[in-house]
Formats: structure tokens, sequence, C-alpha cells
């Protein structure tokens, strides 16, 4: 946590806040497309799971009860942390519920030897690929709460 | 100076909390104009989407709704009385598709799917619909099979071993009597190729309706007395080509009529299988030998050969039962082909081929390419099969302003050299690279702009498998068609014209090969010329 001693220089709240900001922008986007999409499930992106969770995946996307259920977490999750984060609303909150959706994405498809997915990945990864470093990114957002600095987490904390 | 601003900062953050000013507001919104500009991005993207899928939408032309469902067979007569022949590999599928399966195999999808929860045959085989069929009567020459397939036509309650079984049917030694028996309404024919124009003939002299596996026809003389028997006796014949129910198919044949592929003038069609089970060496029973085969009954009409339980498992390797690959794989091609493009019968066949890789003393050709000619359409159809390579070709119609790749999925995309949609592509609107339609089974509705992913994962039979928790099965729906169309007496898909197009045209590709040459079709005389 932000100790109330220590002083952000402008330029270090400026790109916390971009972080935060870009990262509720890629959330946000990602659970709109599939929001819009009347044909989107998870089901292809589940039955695609490789490595040790596989078979946990697997079960979800076999489970005509908990498939729907799945989908419209993952699709109001984004949506909800996006808009959170822009916004710096409740954004402690948003950032535990992303890392969470991450590591969940993470290890549906983990980027390790041996392993290989039916969509292609646009970049090489071996062990580290874009979610981890969305989900660390996410790790030090936590730890320095713009949202009370620019954000409603400010009036949020004021109103008190 | 940002010195200054850092102590106003921590000031303003350490001061008293429910002192709310002007800065605070300002402050809480700063980020809220992001989300306008998200907002507007989204707007401008969906436009953008829109704009590109109602141009191709309305360039192709092409309806995006899945072929109606079909409805629920009529059970409220009298149940339809059904006579097995034959419980082979693919007789067993038939009686399962019949809603009939051996306790045995009902045990061991029960035990898949208690280990392996991807497993759905035993839930989709309960989900299966009622026909409302009762097998009355069974015939099979191998003892083994014979007394399988009584008891699984005894399964009417669907269930494995210990069940409760309902009326065994009567066990026939032989199709004849079998054909005989007043206490059948309808056949199922799943016997060797030289079998199915005998025993056709035989239904339809009974005035008992047929469902015949593929080809119609072992020889070419039996394709005329089987399409005249099935005329005079007015019986409802149905070939088992289950790819008539393919929905895709049914799209295909849309997007020809269409004219959405433009002038075609060349299809590719193909085989490609790696296993000794695709190449037809299918396992020895433990229990078969000379006391438990009626050899002479399996021989019939076919040359006299030895007792061989090669010869009886693995009949598919000789010319003598076989119709080789133009009988058994060539035809669902060409029937895929016929059903969506009414080809007919060709002016001509040109085969070459031979036994290259199982050496194991088969006379059927484990290679082999034919060429077939429709001048009158401008046409070629060329099939190529190989039992030695899995690499996957595919069917593909070729058009000059779109190609389309068919299987359980459609897609079509625009030929880069096209006359018909030069326009859009030098605009951007079409994208050669990219399907200008892609229809996928089961999903709620086909799309010209399908995203990337759910292409991927279709085409890798990763998508909408299990949702909502039904996938039929074609060879059902087949089955399915026929007996509703005995009910209501109207003509299946897989009719006997179009079986008789099927038989014609893998008789000209199979004599093609054996004679070496060129051979055609006299239209006229309905005579084929070697």
């Amino acid at each position: 946590m932000l100790n109330p001693n220590q002083k952000l220089s402008n330029a270090q709240l400026a790109a916390l806040l971009i972080l935060r900001v870009v990262i509720g922008w890629h959330f946000l986007y990602e659970g709109i497309t599939k929001l819009l999409n009347p044909n989107w499930t998870s089901v292809g992106y589940l039955m695609d799971s490789k490595g040790f969770f596989s078979g946990f995946y697997h079960s979800l996307a076999a489970s005509p009860k908990l498939l729907p259920v799945i989908d419209a977490l993952n699709e109001w999750g984004l949506v909800l942390i996006g808009v959170a984060l822009i916004m710096g609303l409740f954004t402690h909150w948003a950032i535990y519920g992303g890392m969470l959706l991450l590591a969940m994405y993470y290890f549906s498809h983990p980027p390790f030897i041996g392993l290989t997915y039916a969509l292609p990945s646009e970049g090489s990864y071996l062990f580290i690929d874009k979610v981890v470093i969305e989900f660390f990114a996410m790790w030090v957002l936590s730890l320095f709460p713009t949202g009370k600095i620019i954000g409603f987490d400010r009036l949020l904390v004021k109103t008190k | 100076m940002s010195d200054n601003k850092q102590n106003q900062e921590h000031t303003e953050q350490t001061e008293n909390k429910k002192n709310v000013g002007r800065r605070d507001v300002i402050k809480s919104l700063a980020t809220v104009p992001v989300l306008g500009a998200f907002a507007y991005g989204v707007y401008k993207k969906k436009q953008y989407d829109r704009l590109l899928s109602n141009s191709i939408t309305d360039e192709v032309g092409m309806s995006y709704e899945e072929p109606a469902a079909t409805p629920p067979s009529d059970l409220s007569g009298k149940p339809l009385r059904v006579g097995l022949i034959g419980y082979g590999i693919r007789g067993k599928m038939l009686a399962k598709a019949l809603g009939f399966a051996h306790p045995t195999m009902v045990d061991e999808w029960k035990e898949g799917a208690m280990s392996n929860k991807d497993d759905k045959r035993y839930e989709e085989f309960l989900q299966q619909e009622n026909l409302g069929i009762q097998i009355t009567a069974v015939c099979d020459i191998f003892n083994t099979y014979e007394k399988m397939c009584a008891e699984a036509g005894a399964n009417v309650n669907r269930e494995g071993t210990g069940g409760t079984m309902g009326p065994m049917p009567k066990i026939f030694k032989n199709y004849k009597e079998l054909c005989a028996s007043p206490d059948i309404d309808a056949i199922v024919i799943a016997a060797p190729d030289h079998w199915h124009g005998p025993m056709t003939i035989e239904a339809a002299k009974n005035s008992k309706h047929v469902y015949c596996e593929k080809p119609m026809t072992w020889t070419v003389e039996e394709t005329y007395e089987v399409r005249k028997a099935v005329k005079e006796s007015g019986i409802t014949f149905q070939l088992g080509h289950q790819g008539r129910q393919t929905d895709s198919y049914q799209k295909a044949k849309e997007a020809i009529e269409k004219g959405v592929l433009g002038p075609i003038n060349l299809v590719e069609v193909t085989t490609n299988r790696n296993t000794p089970n695709g190449a037809w060496v299918y396992p020895i029973h433990k229990d078969a030998n000379p006391g438990t085969i009626d050899w002479e009954q399996f021989i019939g009409p076919a040359p006299w050969h030895e007792f061989s339980l090669e010869r009886f498992f693995r009949w598919r390797c000789w010319w003598d039962y076989s119709t080789g690959l133009s009988g058994d794989l060539l035809t669902h091609e060409y029937d895929a082909i016929n059903q969506i493009m009414n080809v007919g019968i060709p002016d001509s066949a040109m085969s070459t081929g031979g036994v290259y890789f199982y050496k194991d003393g088969r006379t059927v050709p484990d290679v082999l390419h034919t060429v077939f000619e429709f001048p009158k359409q401008d046409l070629s159809l060329v099939y190529s099969a190989t039992l030695s390579s899995q690499h996957q070709r595919g069917k593909v119609v070729m058009g000059h302003d779109a190609w389309m790749e068919l299987g359980q999925t459609l897609t079509i995309n625009a030929d880069v050299e096209s006359t018909k949609y030069a326009d859009k592509i030098k605009k951007g609107i079409i994208d050669p690279e990219l399907p200008i339609y892609s229809y996928i089974p089961g999903r709620k509705n086909a799309d010209a702009v399908t995203s990337a992913t759910e292409k991927y994962f279709a085409g890798r039979g990763l998508l909408y498998t299990y949702r909502g928790g039904k996938r039929v099965d074609t060879t059902h729906l087949h089955m399915k068609e026929w007996v509703d169309c005995i009910r209501d007496g109207r003509e299946p898909s897989c009719n006997i014209d179009q079986g008789f197009e099927e038989a014609i045209t893998a008789h000209m590709g199979t004599l093609s090969y054996k004679h070496n040459k060129k051979v055609f079709w006299d239209a006229e005389n309905e005579k084929i010329i070697v």
C-alpha cells in the first residue's frame, strides 16, 4: 500500500494512472465485444485448454448448466472491471477481480513447453506471456491506489 | 516547482476527509472522458463492421439461417416393424441410429462416460429420438453377430446388461425367408456390397421398404434390376448416404444455386486415410470359424473361394465381394456433389491407381484417382484417394468468382481474380484471404464476418459440440427421414434415382480402373461403353 507519507511525482502518478486506464480499456473492450456478439461463447476457448488444469476447464465447457454462468461472469466481469479501472471506482476490488480472471486465463492456456493451441499466438512465449505481464502490472497498480488520487475512490474516501 | 505541487497534493490527501472541494470533484471525474472516447470508438468500430458485413451480405445474397429442424416422427400409429440384415461394423451403427444397441455396447458407453466427462456417447444415445420402431426380425450369417443383433433388437429400453428387455426378434437363417416374413414392413441392409442388389430386389418383390447401405449395387447389371424392382413395387427406398442430412451441404447447394461462386469448372473431392482400419483391415472375431459362419451364403453371387476369415471380415479388399474405393468412399463424395450440384451421371470416367501400400493380397487399389467429365455442365470432377496418408485435402468447389470448401463447416472465399467481386475487392470491402461466407453447424446463425477465433475453434471441432447438450448423428437423421417417408408416402432424399446415378458413376470409375481405359456413358440407351 502507498504510505501516506510517500510522495508520488507527477510523472509517477501519470504513468500509474495511464497504466490503470489502458488496462481498464483492454478489459472493457474484451467484455463489450463478447457482449455485442450474440454467438459468443467460451466453449471453444475452454475446450482448447491444455496443461495441469485442462480437466477443470473442459468440465466447465461440458456442463450445459455451468457454461452460461461462466459466459456471463466472464462478459460482465470484464466490462465491470474495465469501467471500474477507467473510473478509479472500487479500484482495489477491480484489480483483484482482474488478477483472478487473468490467472484463470493463464492457467487455461499456459505457455509451457510442449503445449500448443488451436488459436495461433501472435508472438513467441515461454512461461511468460502477455497475460502474466498484465497480471503483474495489475499487482503494481494494487500497491499504488491511484483511484484515491484521480478517480471516484477519492470521493468515496472523502465522504466516508 | 513540482515539489510545490506534490506538497499540495499531499496536503490535499491528508486534509480533513469530509471537506470535498471543487478540486476533489474534478480529480474524481478526470478519467470519465476516457469512457466517452471508448464509447465513440466502439460505435465507429461497430459501424464499420456493419457496413462491411452488409456490403458482403448484399453481394453474396445468402440466407444466414440454419436449415429448419425436422419435426418429430409421428408415433400415433402402429410401430414400424423392421428386419435387420447384417450386424457387422456398419450394421451395429445402423441399429443404434434406429435406437437399438446391444446391452454390452451401452455398458461400454456408460463406462466411457464415467471415466471421461467428454464422452457423450451414452447421453446422446439416450437423447436420440424414438422413431416408433420395433425390430421383429434379424439375420446374420455369423452366429455371434446373429445373437447380438437379436439382443440389440430386444433392447427396447436402451439399457445395459441386466436391463429389462423387450420381446426377442425372430432369427432368420436366410435373408429370403426374412424378406418373405409377414411380420416385417421394412428392411435394413448392411451386408457386403455383393449382396446389396439381390437383397434389395428380394425385399422389393415382397413389398418391404428398404434402407440399403452404399453403394447401391456390386455389378452394373444389378443396377438396372434394382431400379426396376424398386419402381415396380412402389416401396420406399433410401440409400445410405447420410451426408444428405449434413446441413452445411444444404447451405452449399444454396450458394451454388444463387451463383455465389460464378461459373464452376472444377470440383475436387478426396479420401485420405492412414490406418489399417481405414484400409479395411478389420479385426477378425475370435469365435469365427467354419462352424459359426454360413460360408456358402456369404459367397452367394460371388465366385467360389475356400473358407477364409480374412475374406469374411475384410471383404472390402477383394473385388469378389467389394466395389473398392469407388463403391465405399468415392460414392459418398460423389453423392455430396450430386446433392449440391445435381450433376447426374458423367459422360466419361478415367481412373488410375494401384495397390501401392497394402500388399496383403488384396485386389482393390489403395490409391485411386478418377476424373469424371460433365461436358454439358462444363465441369470436371476429380476424385483422388490414398489409404496411406492422412493429409486432409477436403472437398473444394472451384468457381471463377469464389471457391468453396466443404465439410462439417462451409467456407466461401472470393477468388482474387474474380470478375464479379472485382469492384469490392478493389475497394477493400472483400478480402480474398478471408471468407465472404462461413457456416458453422449449430451456431445460432451464419455470418459474413465471423471472428477469427471462432473459425479456428470450429475448424477443429471445438465449437458448439455440447451446447444445448445435443449433437445429432447424421445416420440417425437419414434413417429417420426414411421412416418418416414410409409413414407419409413421401420420397426420401437419396431415393432410387439418386441411387441409380450413384451406382452407375461408381461402376464407371471401377470399370475404367479395371480396363485401364476411359469409359463412357451412353445416356440415350442407358449403357456404359467400355
